[in-house]
């Protein structure tokens, strides 16, 4: 497992080689504050909390992750330098984790970019700081769980484009699964298969964290989700 | 060191890769020849443990590809074809990241053999460059370099010379060369003349099988024209000479092409000695007298077409 290290320093580093780790940054942070401000009327609210902020987080998610965790493998493919990384002494799944890991850490690195709006709430008002700290710890576990899907889709193709689309599609459909106007579309069935349904939702199982409670089924689904998609990622490589 | 068993490789319907064998020791110089298309990279890339074999084994140092691949890996150095590389790192830190993947632990330790790469291939000039920035010529060579950066016993190399210039060709032949004594090296290229002056044993793959597993040397007599003479006479009736010529045992054939008496031994073997006693005992006076040159390319080009 040594070999992980090397693997996830090139690779995180890798981000800030070429301009789209910046410019993902900045749209990033523009668009989470932006969504926080106007649809999540922060201000209107009244309220000293990070809720606004964090509902939003699954939707922003599904397209940022995905747009950062398409060029994972499928780059790879794509230049053949894959060839070159699995003719090197490491495991498949080393790489595989390696990879994540990297664009985990980078991702994180932009969830904790968002502190601005921390300091905010905490200078307008008197915020429970415990919700906001699970909601972040929450928030980074559940960017672990979007990214591994990528990573799986990415796999899949030496197309970027077609990776992008995959893993949209799978974890939009993850998010909808616990959208209340989603679930209100599926009255027509039984409430326990709506509810059975919806624990597969990224939303039912995040919804803890934002109010301040780490709950071991909620850690998990996050971690079992991310572990199944690497796991599929290393059998795919496998070929 | 090398040994491969009856390898196949099919994709979907296609048999890229039909039962090779064959064997490479610790000083061999393996030239993989053979058209585009005739299995040479697929078969390369089994032995890397990069794709795996339909079929058959790959064994290094005894060892099975598809049940040890890190400790092979940890043996190969590959260079694969068209040298894709991270193109957005510089030369340094690749070949720093390479060496931490190999396991140099001592920092001096990895800095030498980084600095020792770059001198051997020449490019210390270009270390702080990224390398999508450089020239074909330059991004082979870093392919070449992290291939031996950990000093491998087995080396393999895809069209190493690919996209070099006259000299930058000669001096990875030079290295190679220099390498070869304690190592295993399979190359493969579409020079002829490479072959020639490089390696110690020749495989020829036509659509995924081996036709021609031998030296360089009995590749080279295949030719029908090895070893053959071209003789230029002054004033003298050729017919005369052929029918003389024909009467020495060693002689199989003579042939007058363009005012030039064609001298084709038997079984291949030298008689120039031979024939230039006869015409002097003859007194027949030459004005041109030359061994026909051949070349590999027409070999090649009998077995493949």
């Amino acid at each position: 497992m040594t070999q992980i290290l090397p693997l996830f320093k090139r690779e995180f580093f890798g981000y800030f080689r070429s301009p789209v780790a910046y410019v993902f940054l900045i749209v990033f942070l523009v668009v989470s504050s932006g969504l926080t401000f106007y649809l999540g009327r922060f201000f209107d609210a009244r309220v000293a909390s990070l809720d606004a902020f964090f509902s939003m987080q699954p939707w922003i998610y599904t397209f940022f992750i995905s747009a950062v965790g398409m060029r994972l493998w499928a780059e790879e493919k794509r230049s053949g330098t894959w060839e070159l990384l699995l003719t090197l002494p490491v495991r498949i799944s080393e790489a595989v984790m390696g990879k994540f890991l990297a664009g985990w850490a980078f991702i994180a690195t932009g969830i904790l970019l968002t502190f601005p709006l921390m300091m905010t709430v905490g200078y307008l008002g008197d915020p429970d700081w415990g919700p906001i700290f699970t909601g972040y710890v929450g928030s980074i576990l559940m960017a672990g769980s979007f990214l591994a899907v990528c990573s799986f889709t990415s796999a899949l193709t030496k197309n970027q484009v077609i990776s992008f689309v995959i893993s949209i599609v799978i974890n939009l459909g993850l998010v909808f699964l616990g959208w209340s106007v989603f679930t209100n579309l599926l009255a027509f069935l039984p409430l326990a298969w709506v509810d059975a349904l919806s624990n597969f939702s990224y939303t039912t199982h995040f919804n803890g964290f934002t109010r301040g409670l780490i709950a071991f089924k909620d850690l998990v689904f996050f971690l079992s989700l991310s572990f199944v998609s690497l796991l599929l990622t290393v059998l795919v490589l496998e070929r | 060191m090398i040994e491969v068993q009856s390898l196949h490789k099919r994709y979907g319907s296609i048999n890229a890769v039909n039962g090779v064998s064959f064997e490479v020791n610790r000083g061999e110089i393996l030239g993989f020849l053979g058209p585009n298309g005739a299995g040479k990279s697929t078969t390369m890339k089994m032995i890397t443990g990069f794709l795996r074999p339909t079929s058959g084994t790959v064994l290094v140092d005894g060892l099975d590809v598809q049940e040890h691949p890190v400790p092979i890996k940890e043996r190969i150095g590959y260079m694969p074809e068209n040298g894709p590389i991270y193109g957005e790192m510089t030369v340094e830190e690749f070949l720093d990241f390479i060496a931490d993947i190999r396991g140099f632990e001592d920092p001096t330790q990895k800095e030498d053999a980084i600095d020792r790469v770059c001198d051997l291939c020449r490019l210390n000039s270009v270390r702080h460059q990224s390398i999508e920035t450089l020239s074909k010529g330059y991004k082979q060579r870093v392919g070449f370099a992290q291939a031996v950066l950990h000093d491998p016993p087995v080396l393999i190399l895809d069209e190493p010379t690919d996209g070099l210039d006259p000299n930058q060709k000669k001096e990875v032949r030079k290295i190679i060369k220099a390498m070869a004594k304690d190592k295993a090296i399979i190359l493969s290229t579409h020079i002829l003349e490479e072959v020639r002056a490089l390696c110690t044993r020749i495989i020829i793959i036509a659509k995924g099988q081996v036709i021609v597993d031998e030296s360089p040397d009995s590749l080279m007599r295949r030719n029908k024209r090895y070893n053959a003479l071209a003789i230029q006479f002054e004033e003298l009736d050729l017919e005369v000479v052929k029918q003389d010529l024909k009467e020495l045992p060693e002689v199989a054939a003579v042939e007058i092409n363009e005012g030039a008496v064609e001298v084709y031994p038997k079984n291949k073997q030298s008689i120039e000695a031979l024939v230039l006693k006869f015409c002097r005992e003859n007194q027949w006076h030459i004005s041109h007298f030359e061994m026909i040159p051949v070349s590999l390319d027409e070999v090649f080009w009998e077995l493949t077409a």
